[in-house]
């Protein structure tokens, strides 16, 4: 049995998902692949077990958040040593997957963020998004203790002590910068590794223009909860 | 004033019984009945003695008495929505842990040899 798995939440992503676990299984050597399917309203489902993933299905809408931690515990229970979520839209290459298992092995470090940042060519994202981000760094530096290039990166790899935690406590909504307070707040640590980041093969970004503002508040609050839920003892540590 | 507070007597008491009937009928938990009947009961006396609504006014710096009333009546409408958001909130959370743990179940059970189905 494999050690690690591949997670792909996916919500209308039947343009694309195929495609992408199809790719996966080629580059990666046939691993476990399970989609987490937050009841999707096209033929996602179907398309995943054409391309010959696991699917677990969520019986209503939950959000990205919700729909990962069902991917997690599932991951935990079946006793996966290390996760890697990807995206469906195809945004990832699945290359990178053994940089980042590679580096989760060799640090010992409970998460591993693939960083479109720290590449050399230049990422797709616009520049609203990217006004976000250098924002959201500023934030979580003091409170990681260390800078974070892509904080709301999906690209992102988790041992079992990570998974453990994310099991039981997992933000929901917009997961991936509340997760880096969550793990901190266990005293965890994270690394970055560089990773390319090609154009999405279908469907849109779930951040459009209009909800930036939303998120930007929403993640400010949730991140400000999560500090509060700090304990001093393993703050120090 | 006597018409404000012979109205305001009229909804308690209209609130109390529609309580009353929807506990009888279990359309309403004892649980959360009880904060609507103490809003019920509570503006019911406010809104019958008036020496006391008087003082409350005076207390609360309000000149007009019958304003300290709905003052009272806001109050206790904002506690109230507070508390089922906090409720809802609750809910949310149990729900999303039940569709997890309902389609993780499914999975495995999909993943077990047919034979050792039941049903």
């Amino acid at each position: 049995m494999s050690d690690f798995l591949i997670l792909i939440p996916a919500f209308n992503e039947a343009g694309s998902i195929r495609w992408v676990i199809e790719e996966a299984k080629r580059v990666l050597n046939n691993p476990p692949i399970f989609v987490v399917d937050d009841c999707s309203q096209d033929a996602t489902v179907a398309e995943a077990r054409l391309g010959g993933a696991r699917v677990l299905s969520l019986p209503h809408h939950l959000g990205l958040g919700g729909c990962l931690q069902a991917g997690y515990r599932l991951a935990y229970e079946l006793g996966y040593q290390y996760v890697v979520r990807m995206d469906g839209d195809g945004q990832m290459d699945p290359a990178s997957v053994n940089t980042i298992l590679a580096e989760l092995k060799s640090s010992g470090h409970q998460m591993v963020i693939g960083s479109r940042y720290l590449a050399k060519s230049s990422p797709y994202s616009s520049a609203l998004r990217h006004a976000g981000i250098v924002f959201f760094r500023m934030v979580l530096r003091p409170i990681l203790g260390k800078p974070v290039h892509d904080p709301t990166s999906g690209f992102v790899g988790v041992n079992r002590e990570a998974l453990e935690v994310f099991s039981r406590s997992f933000p929901l909504e917009y997961p991936e910068i509340e997760a880096l307070v969550v793990l901190r707040r266990g005293a965890f640590h994270f690394t970055e590794v560089p990773c390319t980041m090609r154009p999405r093969r279908s469907g849109t970004s779930t951040i459009t223009a209009l909800k930036s503002i939303y998120y930007i508040l929403h993640v400010l609050l949730g991140v400000l909860v999560n500090i509060l839920k700090f304990d001093r003892k393993l703050w120090r540590r | 004033m006597s018409r404000l507070l012979l109205f305001t007597s009229l909804g308690s008491c209209i609130l109390i019984l529609m309580v009353l009937q929807s506990l009888r009928r279990a359309h309403i938990r004892v649980e959360y009945s009880i904060s609507w009947l103490a809003a019920g009961f509570g503006l019911l006396m406010l809104s019958r003695w008036e020496s006391g609504l008087v003082w409350l006014s005076k207390v609360l710096g309000v000149t007009y008495p019958p304003a300290a009333l709905l003052g009272v009546g806001v109050g206790i409408l904002m506690l109230m929505l507070y508390r089922v958001s906090m409720v809802v909130s609750e809910l949310k959370d149990n729900n999303i842990a039940l569709a997890q743990k309902v389609a993780i179940l499914e999975y495995r059970l999909q993943s077990l040899p047919d034979n050792e189905k039941v049903g």
